[in-house]
């Protein structure tokens, strides 16, 4: 990182899906950002999304200009016979000057601490880290200086795992969609269409997503199974699996979890107070004009948290998909 | 749908020729290409299809094939013949805006203002690349440099009139080509 | 390429059985099923342990005494200090463990171990960090392809494959069950204990998808390796894992153990299989490089 940075207080890591919503994102008052490579070594591998080399060694260099932070993501497990790819993943994304990397295979995380001694690693959320011991596994094991926590738990654990954790840092996620499974263990997607987060980078991805109109009504389908059905006036949303309508001891209902997603700006002095680093926003699929809404919105909460002031909640209601938020399992009624 | 052109507006439209509109679409969909080379590479294996655009208060839809040697663009009165892979549907002004970044494709989905149909990873190639484009009015009209801005900002303030008058949804947020 | 015999893992029960079952199980195991290593424990939901430790020892005990090596699975999400403090007790004292989360391979620091089909080991440099990290056995994640195990075992000679079972896809905070009886998980009643096999869940047209076990989702689908037992022979894969279920597992073991030897066809044992009362029809989706929800000879 060229530019020292002067702040503090917690660090906001805003998603950068393209080279132009990585500009997006500094502009609006990120921290630092996160991007992956367009290929399967990341876990947001959607058409048209990510960057190549050249793409992202630009994003390094507009980034580092206004001393943001850019951390790149290959938190996909490496393919048998294959693992080169997410080698050579690694040994690009240090090359083009990232300042973390963010992995979740614990082989790879040992070649990049083999191959790049000095290099920053944070582990992924995708390598599922829920107790202090299993952060003290990849922190005293291969030094890794931060830990994405799982959005499955609460306030209380979070705290705990970061009094544990330490010197190991902890990132917290505060906004966006919500993954109500262990992240990087779930295997829904691939049951519906061969092709999992873990795998491949993609969840119910929408090479096997079908919209189709039955009257007024949208239904929503992955892999064949009918996932969601949006009514006239009900606004539509991605038919990811967990989030869909199944039916179960007779009653039809959001079995695994309503279509809310998180928003835990409430939360936010507390997340401090408990000594959490840094705040992640989701999003690496959104467009720039959410991402630009989103990251303002909260990097005016934190600038005004810090200045003792209060944190204005009402403005991130609007952003939320399907216009319903939570707090999701950080309070421990979700469980 | 909100933002719908009146349709005594879009009868009278359809009298009119399709040639010169597919000429002119050509020329705007060649501008925005060369204003970000990327578009293509973007799009990887999606490059090849044929997205049906569907200005659902016109009387003529795109047929657009970005990729492989050069766009082709063809203008048709209804998509009832045609072949393609994937159809974007929303009124006129709508689409517009999604082009330039007025509005987030994503949340123009969630409240029903647009329709796709047809393959998903397809569209969303499309949006993503579109959204890395950045494109505005300058560039995709292929004006000189030296107007952009004054052009950008007069074109942004023409369409906020008419959506305004068209009913249309509410933009998503900022645009970056505006400082 | 080894043709050594394939050893048959009797994996942990999912399910909330009632004690009584449990006992009746292993007896019948313990006497009658042809199957080398079986794993005892709780890996889903803690609650359920104490139900369990008062028959675990006996049960190991009666086991070991009708030639079966015992395993002590252990929680495949451990989250409160409770949970983390009672394996490490188990480490401790000594007992073979399966290791399900990592936090259990922390707490191991190296002691020889048993992995199961929850840790994402799907290349070989993870499996050989694992195998330098102490395990014996590494159970695969029911998602790999053949041609991935296939590299995995050539290399390997402690690979085994879940072989049998509703495939074991989720593991959440939350509990399914509870919530589609409209309960939370602290005041849950263990209606779990209700559904042997999962409580199933279909989509709005009726389709079936999954099977939600406490905290757990499943596939509807019953996993059956049988069209795959020759290869993952011919591959060098050590064991196979049948995962227990309230059908005849007896039968099972005995199925795949004669089609590991040869004595009978895949044809022969999809037959033998299908008469016994399974939760679902018969999958082999992932093993082909297919969604997990493709039946046996479904092409895509």
């Amino acid at each position: 990182m060229t530019a020292a940075r002067a702040w503090n207080g917690p660090e906001l890591v805003c998603p950068a899906g393209t080279p132009a919503g990585l500009r997006t994102a500094v502009d609006a008052g990120a921290h630092s950002v996160y991007c992956g490579f367009r290929d399967e070594t990341n876990a947001r591998n959607f058409p048209g999304l990510n960057f190549d080399r050249a793409e992202l060694r630009e994003g390094v260099a507009y980034a580092h200009q206004k001393g943001v932070k850019v951390l790149v993501a290959l938190n996909t497990f490496m393919r048998a016979g294959e693992v080169d790819i997410w080698k050579r993943g690694v040994d690009d994304a240090v090359e083009a000057g990232a300042d973390a990397l963010i992995l979740a295979d614990v082989a790879l995380v040992a070649y990049a601490r083999k191959a790049h001694p000095k290099q920053r690693l944070h582990l992924s959320v995708q390598a599922a880290a829920a107790t202090p011991e299993a952060i003290a596994f990849y922190r005293d094991r291969f030094g890794v200086a931060r830990v994405v926590l799982p959005r499955v738990l609460t306030v209380e654990e979070i705290a705990r795992l970061t009094a544990n954790a330490a010197p190991c840092e902890t990132e917290v996620f505060v906004f966006g969609g919500l993954c109500v499974m262990a992240e990087g263990r779930c295997m829904l997607s691939s049951y519906a269409t061969g092709k999992s987060p873990n795998m491949t980078g993609v969840c119910s991805p929408p090479s096997h997503v079908t919209y189709r109109e039955e009257g007024d009504a949208l239904i929503a389908s992955v892999g064949g199974f009918t996932v969601e059905r949006f009514e006239r006036d009900e606004p539509a949303g991605y038919p990811t699996l967990c989030k869909g309508r199944f039916q179960a001891n007779g009653a039809v209902s959001h079995l695994f979890e309503d279509p809310v997603s998180l928003n835990a700006v409430e939360l936010l002095p507390r997340l401090v107070d408990i000594g959490v680093t840094a705040f992640k926003i989701e999003g690496r699929q959104r467009g720039r004009a959410y991402v630009a809404a989103v990251v303002r919105a909260f990097r005016r909460a934190i600038d005004s948290m810090a200045a003792g002031g209060k944190v204005d909640v009402e403005e991130l209601r609007t952003l939320t998909e399907g216009q319903r938020d939570t707090t999701g399992a950080y309070k421990k009624a979700w469980r | 749908m909100r933002g719908t052109i009146p349709l005594v507006l879009s009868r009278a439209a359809s009298v009119l020729p399709l040639l010169p509109l597919e000429l002119v679409s050509r020329r705007l969909l060649a501008n925005a290409m060369a204003a970000r080379p990327s578009f293509a590479a973007r799009l990887g294996e999606h490059a090849g299809r044929t997205f049906a655009i569907d200005p659902l208060d016109c009387p003529f839809a795109f047929l657009i094939t970005p990729g492989g040697d050069g766009v082709h663009v063809r203008v048709v009165r209804d998509l009832s013949e045609a072949a393609y892979d994937a159809r974007i549907a929303a009124p006129l002004i709508v689409l517009c805006g999604m082009i330039d970044g007025t509005y987030d494709g994503d949340a123009l989905f969630f409240s029903r203002d647009l329709r796709i149909e047809g393959d998903t990873g397809a569209v969303l190639a499309l949006r993503n690349a579109i959204e890395n484009a950045e494109l505005d009015p300058s560039s995709v009209l292929g004006l000189p440099k030296p107007v952009h801005r004054p052009f950008n900002r007069a074109t942004e303030f023409l369409f906020g009139q008419l959506r305004r008058a068209l009913h249309a949804p509410e933009p998503s947020g900022g645009k970056a080509y505006l400082p | 390429m080894s043709e050594a015999r394939m050893a048959l893992t009797l994996g942990p029960v999912l399910f909330h059985w009632p004690v009584k079952d449990f006992v009746d199980f292993y007896a019948r195991v313990a006497d009658e099923a042809p199957v080398d290593r079986v794993c005892l424990g709780t890996v889903v939901c803690s609650k359920r342990q104490p139900f369990r430790d008062e028959i675990i020892l006996d049960t190991a005990d009666r086991l070991q005494r009708g030639g079966k090596d015992v395993v002590y699975s252990t929680l495949a999400l451990p989250t409160n200090k409770r949970e983390i403090r009672a394996i490490g007790e188990m480490v401790e004292a000594g007992f073979q463990i399966e290791a399900n989360d990592i936090a259990t391979v922390h707490l191991l620091d190296g002691r020889p171990h048993v992995v199961g089909p929850f840790l994402n080991i799907y290349n070989e440099d993870t499996l050989a960090l694992h195998r330098s990290l102490g395990a014996t056995r590494v159970c695969l994640p029911p998602e790999l392809p053949l041609a991935s195990i296939r590299i995995l075992a050539t290399g390997d000679d402690a690979v085994e494959v879940f072989a049998f079972g509703r495939a074991p896809l989720a593991l959440s905070a939350r509990c399914y069950h509870a919530r589609a009886d409209g309960v939370s998980k602290d005041s849950c009643h263990f209606v779990c204990e209700r559904d042997a096999d999962g409580l199933n869940v279909l989509t709005t047209d009726g389709t079936p998808i999954f099977a939600v076990n406490g905290v757990q989702t499943l596939g509807f689908v019953v996993t059956a390796a049988t069209r795959e037992v020759a290869d993952l022979k011919q591959a060098g894969v050590a064991s196979l894992r049948l995962s227990p279920h309230s059908c005849d597992m007896v039968k099972v073991a005995t199925v795949f153990r004669d089609l590991a030897d040869a004595h009978i066809t895949a044809d022969e044992a999809n037959d033998l299989l299908a008469v016994l009362s399974l939760p679902g029809p018969l999958s082999d989706g992932y093993l082909r490089g297919l969604p997990g929800a493709r039946l046996l000879d479904e092409v895509d």
